[in-house]
């Protein structure tokens, strides 16, 4: 509202008409070849998954131990991955394919910290690492508790 | 009471028109593999020039392209009486520090983009005014210090979006002086901030559009020239869909620039970079108007220029908070003289 | 066969996701479509909605983000059956100490080892 009265002497009708032009000069994403990738890197990213899983529970781990032991191996290799620079090649045209997987949350967390190492370890590498992962434990906390305390409302 | 260079609204004529007595030019390797390789003065072969970070990278870019251009001039930084730069980096550091090691009288400029263009003009208006014998100008960016300022960090695997453009690693630098052989400038346009509430950060094309339209338009206007008196009409980083549309919106106004109009960051690159819309950053138009342009007016393709430097006054704070981006746009007139030299690449 | 349910429902969350992004205005960025997927999977857990698709297709279901907001969910819910109030607090982070921490210090190591490599 109060940003539209800023917009300079151009007015309302100018701006509609410029988002008019602007909207027919872009290019559209190429959505199908998008979701394509998203799914075939996604559903790989979960066959590797399931492939962990078997192993763990074949080695006598529990359903919940071997989410958890899946998990921690998926998160390896996709830190390993920042590291090396591959995984924003995989993210170039995985898309959401690359990001939706736990794979994606781990990225999230070394990307910037590797990128700000040389703000230090505290204020670069620590705080960076939860740039974008903390906002997500942030609202992943707060739900979980909230169900929770539905839960021990209505119980 | 109207000053007694300026011509219409927003335009300075200058009574003795500086000269662009040499540039420099410094690029990363992307830039260098791309079609004006051949003009850089000098490629760097990787993009961290084997400095601590790439804030560092980029500063050693922007000094290295102000030894080029005093060198290629013959002068050393006691010869400069002002040193005019900015870049895109908080506190424009990079032309902070670079100012620091040169020991030259300086004035940092944000313009965004448009640096170097804007600081080009006010050169001009220092020397014409008396003010100043030579000046140096120069700008910056880097593709990894703008990305991680201004978006994300490059590790990060996320799809840059079809509009994106991609920061120029490089610098430029031009040497202006009252008297010498080369292009002269003889005419600025000061733009006027221009907001047609574009808040897509991965869309600066659009944001600076408006702007750069504006400048032209009050340019022609201003000096009463035509397109046609110019030989080319070249703005610094609007890539393709910017150019497409400033190209509709002076025609709106009655200019039809189409056949002499084109952008640097539409020629920087090759379409097969990877680039998506084209190039961008304060380095785009500094390194494409200080090497290609410059060596091209030598060899006489282009006699009378309209240069315009165009930029996104984009804060990520603003932007989150929900502000449009407001773009501005500066032009120069860039004029071969009779018999003009500029240095090129092989001098 | 439990493969090909992995990889199918699997991919179909990722294109939920891209089809967010390609087809929403620029505002959902990667970091929306992270948060809004926990939250998510989280809310379906706690309805009920989201067990079923883990039984259906086990990794396919936990791998993706969804599943992170699903073990915080279910957490929550039997840490408020073991402990009470206390429960709600501990439940969902105890259930996904093991990813996050695992996030952590393979995060910081990486960083630690590894330079930015850039463009």
């Amino acid at each position: 509202m109060d940003n539209q009265q800023h917009l300079n002497q151009s007015g309302q009708q100018a701006i509609q008409e410029y988002q008019q032009m602007i909207k027919q000069a872009k290019p559209k994403p190429p959505v199908i070849k998008n979701s394509f990738w998203a799914f075939v890197v996604g559903g790989t990213i979960c066959i590797i998954g399931q492939g962990l899983m078997n192993l763990f529970t074949a080695q006598g781990l529990g359903s919940l131990d071997a989410s958890a032991a899946t998990a921690t191996v998926l998160v390896f290799a996709s830190a390993l991955l920042t590291g090396l620079g591959v995984y924003n090649d995989l993210g170039k045209f995985a898309g959401a394919g690359s990001i939706v997987p736990i794979t994606g949350f781990a990225n999230a967390m070394v990307a910037p910290a590797l990128e700000f190492k040389r703000e230090g370890m505290v204020f670069g590498v620590a705080a960076r690492l939860f740039s974008i992962a903390g906002p997500v434990l942030v609202f992943g906390f707060v739900t979980s508790w909230l169900i929770g305390l539905v839960t021990f409302i209505f119980t | 009471m109207p000053g007694i260079k300026k011509l219409g609204k927003q335009t300075c004529r200058f009574a003795n028109p500086p000269v662009i007595i040499s540039s420099g030019t410094v690029v990363g390797p992307k830039e260098g593999q791309g079609p004006l390789g051949p003009y850089f003065h000098r490629v760097c072969a990787d993009s961290l020039l084997g400095e601590a970070s790439w804030e560092r990278a980029e500063r050693a870019l922007l000094k290295n392209a102000f030894q080029l251009a005093l060198d290629s001039a013959g002068l050393q930084p006691k010869d400069i009486d002002v040193l005019l730069a900015g870049d895109l980096l908080n506190q424009i550091i990079s032309a902070n520090y670079t100012a620091r090691d040169l020991g030259i009288p300086f004035l940092g400029l944000y313009g965004a983009c448009s640096t170097m263009v804007e600081s080009m003009a006010l050169g001009a208006m220092l020397i014409d005014g008396g003010f100043a014998g030579r000046v140096l100008q120069g700008a910056s960016s880097h593709y990894n210090t703008a990305e991680r300022q201004f978006r994300a960090p490059a590790e990060f695997g996320n799809q840059r979006a079809l509009t994106a453009q991609w920061t120029v690693t490089g610098a430029g630098a031009t040497v202006l002086s009252a008297k010498g052989m080369g292009p002269r400038i003889t005419h600025a346009t000061i733009g006027k901030v221009v907001d047609l509430g574009v808040k897509d950060a991965s869309d600066m094309g659009s944001a600076m559009a408006p702007a750069v339209a504006d400048t032209i338009i009050t340019h022609l206007a201003d000096t009463g020239r035509k397109p046609e008196e110019y030989d080319l009409i070249i703005s610094g980083d609007l890539a393709s869909i910017g150019k497409a549309l400033v190209q509709q919106l002076v025609s709106k106004a009655g200019y039809e620039i189409s056949e002499i109009y084109t952008d640097c960051g539409c020629i920087i690159y090759d379409p097969t970079q990877d680039v998506h819309a084209g190039g961008s950053g304060c380095g785009c138009s500094a390194v494409v108007m200080g090497s290609y342009l410059l060596q091209e007016m030598a060899r006489g393709k282009f006699r009378r220029v309209l240069a315009i430097g165009s930029g996104a006054l984009l804060s990520p704070v603003a932007t989150l908070q929900g502000e449009s981006i407001p773009g501005i746009g500066h032009a120069i007139v860039l004029e071969a003289w009779p018999d003009n030299r500029v240095s090129g690449a092989g001098d | 066969m439990e493969y090909l349910k992995a990889f199918l429902v699997g991919g179909a969350i990722c294109v939920l996701g891209q089809l967010l992004m390609d087809l929403t205005s620029y505002r959902i960025t990667p970091a929306h479509i992270l948060v809004g997927f926990v939250t998510a999977g989280a809310i379906l857990s706690a309805l009920n909605l989201y067990q079923p698709l883990v039984n259906f297709a086990g990794a396919g279901a936990t791998v993706p983000l969804p599943g992170f907001g699903h073990a915080l969910a279910q957490g929550a819910i039997q840490g408020v059956q073991a402990k009470g109030l206390l429960g709600a607090f501990g439940g969902g982070v105890e259930a996904t100490s093991i990813g996050v921490s695992a996030a952590v210090v393979f995060g910081y190591l990486v960083a630690v080892i590894f330079s930015p490599k850039g463009e």
